[in-house]
C-alpha cells in the first residue's frame, strides 16, 4: 500500500484523544476543538537491496565527480569520517547505515591496495562514543580490524596536535579542522541525513572543526538569523558552514561526500501506535497503549528511562547518494522532504507539543532540562521551511517532566550551566558575552571532553543558543507538567495542566486563539504556507 | 524599664538545647532568659557613660547561647546574669569623649564596640594586644574592676543592648554617628567590623578567587567588607568572589553588595572549581578539588562549614572562620595535606590599610554608611516579643530575613515598628 502523506486534522467532536509524548512516558490529551494536529508522513519504502544501492552510488557519484573506485590507489592515505551517536534517532536496530556504507567503502579500499586507513567519528564538541556506541555503528567486524591498532578515532577538537589552521573564509571565520583528515588525499564522509539541516558541508566544517572554528556559526546571531535551520536557503549556520566548506575544499581538501536518508519508521512494533493516526488505533494499539502507559506509571523512572534507551529503530534507508559535497546534498535533500515534508496552511498563535525521552545529545542518557528546552524551541520549533509554525509573539507549549536531573559523566558543564549561569540570565547574547569563553576554556571540561565521554564545556551554550530564534520570537513558552523550579529558571512557565497552559497562552495571545499541535516523533517538517 | 536577662540555670540551658534541635531560636520559649523590670546598670568609674539603645542586633552567637549551642570555652569569660545585646546603636545623654579622643555632644548617637579591654576594665598595665591596639586580642579579659565577659553583652556590669533600660560603655567603646547615617546602618556596623577584621586578615591579593560560605549577616557582610575594601583601594579587585546562598534574600543582597558568583550552598564547591579552572580528583562519590579558592571565609563555624572550606581551599590557602565555631569534628587530613593555613577571625582592632591604620569600628562606620548594610536589617520587634524575635532571628533566611533587631524605643511605647 502506498504510504500516505503528512496530514493536518482539524479535531472535532468525534477527534479521539491525541498522544502526547512525556518524556519518557505519554499521555492522552483532549485537544480543544478547532486544534490543528499536523501528522507526519507515513514511511516510505525502504531500498529493495540497500547493499546495492550503495555500491552503485559509489561507481556512479554525482557533481562530476569519479567513481570511488577510481579515486584510491595504493600509498595513499584514506579516511573515512562519519557521523557519531547523535544520529540516527533513536539509534537504529542493526547494521546501522555507516556499517554498511563503510564496508563497501573498506572493500573498495582494499581492493585497489590502501593501506592507509583511518576512521574518525565527527563528533565535532559531542561526547566520545563509547566502545559499544561504535561497535553497534561500525559493526564488529571493522571495530576488531581498526580500534586494536588505533585505527579508529574519534576527532578531538582540543588536541593541538590533530588540529590544522586551514585559514580563513571571506567572512573572516576561521577554519580548523582534523588534521589527519585534512592532510589524508581522500576523505570519505560517511552521513546520515536525519533532518534537513544534516550533512552537505556541515559534515567536515563542524564534524571535524575545533571550537575555535565552530564559534563562528555556533552563537546566539547566527542561530537568531537561522529560520530555520531546516531551510537552507534562509539559515544563516547552513551559510556558514557553506562558506567553510567551500573554503575547505579551496584549500585541497578532497572530500567524497556519501549521504544517506532514512525513512521514518521509528518505533518497534511495540510501540507501533506511536506512528499511527489515533482514531485508526486499532484494538491492539489501544490494548499496547494501555499496557505500556500502566508499566511505565508502575516502574520507578530509571527503568522507565532503560527501556526506552533500549529502543532501537526501525529505521531503514530510502536513498544514498555519493560525489561532490553539494550535488549529494541537494539530491539527500530531496529525500528528506519527500518523507518529511507536510504543507501547511499559515501560522498558529499557540504551537502545542509532547517531547519525548531522546534528543541528538542524550542517548543512552538522561534528557536535561537545558536540552528540553534545545529539543522543543531549537529542535522541534524550527521543523519549518517558510515561516514558523506559530506567529511571532506567538506561545509554545511543551510536555515534559523537564526534572533536574543531570548526567554527571555526559553532562558536567550544564550542570554548571544550569547553577551557575541560567540562575543569572537566560539571554542568550548576554551569556555569550559573559560565561561562554569561561566554559570552553575550562581545562576541567577540556579534560572530561577529551579523555571520558563528556560533551565539551561550552555545548550547554549551543544547546541554549539552538533556541535564540525561538526565544525572540515568541511570547511566551510554557510546560506542562515539568518541575516548576527547573522551568521558571530557564524563564519558561510553568502549568500542571494542558488546560492551564492554554489559559495561561490566552493571556499572550488573546482569548479566541488558533492553536496547532504538532504530532513528532516521527519526524516530520512543516512548509508553512 | 525593661530588659531581657539571661541567667544560668543548667536545667533551663539543657531544655534549650533540646528545643534547639528544632530549629535556631526555638530555645528561647525554655532557656533561662527573662523579661525583667531593671534599672540602668551602676556606672563602673571614670570614662564610662549611660547608653540608651534604640536598636539592638541579635547575631548568630547570641543565638548559639540562647540554644545552648555556645562552646564551654567561654564559661569563664561570662558573668551570670547578663543582658545580651552586642549590637548597639543608641544615645547619649551626657556629653563623652569617643574612642578617637573626639568629644561626643550630649544627645549624639553613637554605636558601641562591645569588646571589654584593658582599657574598660581599668587596668593600670594594658596588655600586648591592647597597647596596639587589639583590644579584641586582650589578654586580661576577665580581670579588672568588672566582672568576667568578654563584650558588652555577656557581662553583668555593663548591661546589654536588649534593654529599655540601657547599659554602660566605656569611651574607649564610644563611636560617634555622623548624620545622616541611619539607625538600620548603624547597628550593622559591629558584624560589618568583624566582616572588615577578617577580610583584612586575610590578605587577599588581586585576582584571587574568594569563597564566602553562609549568607547570613556575617557572610554578607563580608561580601560587603570585601566590596568596599576594593572600593577603598585597600584590596586588590579579587578574580572571583563567589558565595554559598541559601535564600532568595541572601542571595539578592550578596549580588547587591557586589558577589560575582552567587549560587546554593551545594553548588559552591562547583562554583569554585570553576573560578579557580580546577581539576577534580575521585569519583562521584568523593570528588575534590586539586586547587581550589585561594580564601574561603566561613561565616557559619559548623564541622560541615568548616570541612566545606577545607574542601574548597586551594594547597596553601586559607580559611578564615568568621562565624563563631564551637566543638567541631573534623578530618585534618587535608588541612596537613594542603598545607592550609586556618585562621580566626574574632572581632575588631585596629586595621592596617597599607600605611593607613585606623580602628576597624571607624572603617566599619566608613563601610556601613558606603554599602547601606541596613538593607540587612529585615525586622524589628519590641522588646516585650523577644520570644518572637528570637524565634525570627532563627529562621531569619527561612523567613525571607536576615538580621533582627530590637527596636527599643518601640518597646517603650510598646509597639512594633
Amino acid at each position: 500500500m502506498t504510504p500516505r502523506p503528512g496530514f493536518v486534522l482539524e479535531v472535532d467532536g468525534s477527534t479521539p484523544p491525541t498522544l502526547l509524548w512525556n518524556g519518557e512516558g505519554f499521555v492522552l490529551e483532549r485537544l480543544p476543538e478547532g486544534t490543528r494536529v499536523i501528522y507526519p508522513p507515513e514511511p516510505l519504502p525502504p531500498l529493495a537491496d540497500p547493499v546495492a544501492a550503495i555500491r552503485d552510488a559509489l561507481e556512479h557519484p554525482v557533481g562530476g565527480t569519479p567513481p570511488l573506485r577510481a579515486l584510491l590507489r595504493p600509498g595513499m592515505r584514506l579516511t573515512i569520517c562519519f557521523d557519531d551517536v547523535s544520529l540516527p534517532l533513536p539509534p537504529m536496530r542493526a547494521p546501522d547505515v555507516r556499517q554498511m556504507v563503510i564496508e563497501q567503502v573498506l572493500d573498495l579500499a582494499a581492493a585497489a591496495g590502501v593501506d592507509d586507513v583511518v576512521l574518525i567519528a565527527a563528533l565535532a564538541l559531542h561526547r566520545r562514543m563509547t566502545e559499544a556506541e561504535l561497535r553497534h555503528a561500525l559493526g564488529d567486524r571493522i571495530y576488531e580490524a581498526f580500534a586494536p591498532h588505533g585505527l579508529l578515532t574519534q576527532h578531538d577538537a582540543e588536541d593541538p596536535d590533530n588540529l590544522i589552521d586551514l585559514g580563513r573564509t571571506a567572512e573572516g571565520e576561521e577554519v580548523e579542522i582534523n588534521r589527519r583528515a585534512a592532510e589524508s588525499d581522500l576523505i570519505v564522509y560517511v552521513n546520515i541525513c536525519l533532518v534537513a539541516m544534516d550533512g552537505g558541508h556541515k559534515s567536515v566544517a563542524t564534524g571535524l572543526a575545533s571550537y575555535r572554528s565552530l564559534r563562528h556559526h555556533h552563537n546566539p546571531t547566527t542561530m537568531r538569523h537561522s529560520r530555520s535551520f531546516m531551510d537552507a536557503p534562509s539559515s544563516e549556520l547552513h551559510s556558514s558552514n557553506w562558506r567553510m566548506g567551500r573554503h575547505i575544499a579551496a584549500s585541497g581538501v578532497k572530500v567524497f561526500q556519501i549521504e544517506t536518508t532514512l525513512n521514518t519508521d521509528t518505533f518497534p512494533s511495540q510501540f507501533a501506535f506511536l506512528q499511527r493516526r489515533e482514531w485508526e488505533w486499532s484494538l491492539r494499539d489501544r490494548a499496547a497503549y494501555a499496557a505500556s502507559a500502566a508499566a511505565l506509571d508502575a516502574v520507578p523512572k530509571r527503568i522507565a528511562r532503560q527501556i526506552f534507551h533500549a529502543i532501537e529503530a526501525p529505521h531503514q534507508m530510502t536513498s544514498v547518494q555519493a560525489g561532490e559535497v553539494e550535488a549529494v546534498h541537494e539530491l539527500a535533500l530531496e529525500h528528506i522532504w519527500r518523507q518529511q515534508g507536510v504543507a501547511v496552511e499559515g501560522q498558529t498563535d499557540i504551537l502545542t507539543m509532547g517531547l519525548p525521552y531522546i534528543c541528538p545529545y542524550n542517548v543512552h542518557s538522561v534528557m536535561n532540562p537545558i536540552l528540553v528546552a534545545c529539543l522543543g524551541l531549537g529542535y522541534f520549533f524550527n521543523l519549518y521551511r517558510g515561516k514558523p509554525l506559530v506567529r511571532q509573539g506567538g506561545v509554545v507549549i511543551m510536555r515534559h517532566p523537564t526534572r533536574a536531573e543531570f548526567d554527571p559523566a555526559y553532562h558536567p558543564s550544564y550542570i554548571d550551566f544550569y547553577e551557575q549561569v541560567l540562575t543569572e540570565t537566560t539571554d542568550p547574547i548576554e551569556m555569550h558575552k559573559l560565561y561562554e569563553e569561561s566554559f570552553a576554556t575550562d581545562p576541567w571540561y577540556i579534560h572530561l571532553y577529551r579523555t571520558g565521554h563528556a560533551y565539551h564545556g561550552v555545548h550547554p551554550f549551543y544547546m541554549w543558543y539552538w533556541c535564540a530564534h525561538a526565544l525572540e520570537h515568541l511570547g511566551r513558552v510554557i510546560v506542562v507538567g515539568g518541575d516548576t523550579k527547573a522551568v521558571r529558571r530557564m524563564g519558561f512557565s510553568p502549568a500542571s495542566t494542558l488546560a492551564d497552559a492554554l489559559e495561561l497562552a490566552r493571556d499572550v495571545v488573546g482569548p479566541s486563539p488558533t492553536i496547532t499541535h504538532l504530532h513528532v516523533p516521527p519526524l516530520l517538517m512543516a512548509d508553512v504556507r | 524599664m525593661k530588659a531581657v536577662v539571661f541567667e544560668r540555670s543548667l536545667p533551663r540551658f539543657a531544655a534549650a538545647r533540646l528545643a534547639s534541635t528544632l530549629g535556631s531560636g526555638r530555645g528561647a520559649r525554655v532557656a533561662p532568659l527573662r523579661l525583667v523590670d531593671a534599672d540602668p546598670p551602676a556606672l563602673p568609674g571614670d570614662g564610662w557613660h549611660h547608653v540608651s539603645p534604640v536598636l539592638a542586633g541579635i547575631c548568630g552567637s547570641d543565638l548559639a547561647t540562647i540554644d545552648g549551642r555556645s562552646s564551654r570555652y567561654f564559661e569563664p569569660l561570662v558573668s551570670f546574669p547578663f543582658v545580651p545585646g552586642h549590637e548597639v546603636v543608641g544615645t547619649i545623654a551626657v556629653e563623652a569623649t569617643g574612642a578617637d579622643h573626639n568629644p561626643i555632644p550630649a544627645g549624639s548617637r553613637v554605636v558601641v564596640q562591645p569588646v571589654l579591654g584593658c582599657a574598660a576594665r581599668g587596668m593600670t598595665r594594658w596588655c600586648r594586644s591592647c597597647r596596639e591596639g587589639n583590644p579584641g586580642n586582650c589578654e586580661h579579659t576577665s580581670l579588672g574592676h568588672l566582672r568576667p565577659g568578654i563584650q558588652i553583652g555577656y557581662c553583668t556590669d555593663t548591661g546589654g543592648g536588649w534593654s529599655t533600660a540601657g547599659l554602660v560603655a566605656h569611651e574607649s567603646q564610644l563611636y560617634q554617628v555622623a548624620e545622616p547615617m541611619s539607625d538600620a546602618d548603624a547597628v550593622t556596623v559591629e558584624p560589618l567590623a568583624c566582616a572588615l577584621h577578617a577580610v583584612v586578615a586575610a590578605g587577599i591579593r588581586e585576582d584571587q578567587v574568594v569563597a564566602v560560605l553562609g549568607a547570613g549577616t556575617l557572610g554578607l557582610a563580608t561580601v560587603a567588607a570585601l566590596s568596599h575594601l576594593v572600593d577603598r583601594g585597600a584590596l586588590g579587585q579579587p578574580g572571583a568572589v563567589a558565595v554559598g546562598a541559601r535564600y532568595e534574600i541572601q542571595r539578592r543582597l550578596a549580588e547587591r553588595f557586589g558577589a560575582d558568583v552567587v549560587v546554593a550552598p551545594d553548588q559552591l564547591g562547583r562554583a569554585i572549581r570553576r573560578q579557580a579552572r580546577s581539576m577534580v580528583v575521585g569519583g562521584p562519590a568523593g570528588a575534590r578539588l586539586t586547587s581550589g579558592a585561594d580564601v574561603v571565609f566561613d561565616c557559619v563555624g559548623s564541622s560541615e562549614s568548616i570541612a566545606a572550606a577545607l574542601e574548597i581551599v586551594r594547597p596553601r590557602g586559607t580559611v578564615v572562620l568568621v562565624g563563631m565555631p564551637g566543638r567541631v569534628h573534623l578530618d585534618l587530613a587535608p588541612l596537613w595535606h594542603r598545607e592550609v593555613h586556618l585562621v580566626g577571625a574574632y572581632a575588631y582592632g585596629t586595621e592596617a590599610l597599607g600605611a593607613v591604620t585606623l580602628p576597624t569600628f571607624q572603617l566599619a562606620l566608613e563601610a556601613a554608611s558606603a554599602m547601606g548594610t541596613g538593607q540587612l536589617v529585615s525586622a524589628t520587634y519590641p522588646l516585650e516579643r523577644f520570644e518572637e524575635a528570637v524565634a525570627h532571628a532563627g529562621a531569619a533566611g527561612r523567613r525571607g530575613a536576615v538580621k533582627i533587631a530590637f527596636d527599643l524605643r518601640s518597646s517603650t511605647r510598646g509597639g512594633r515598628r
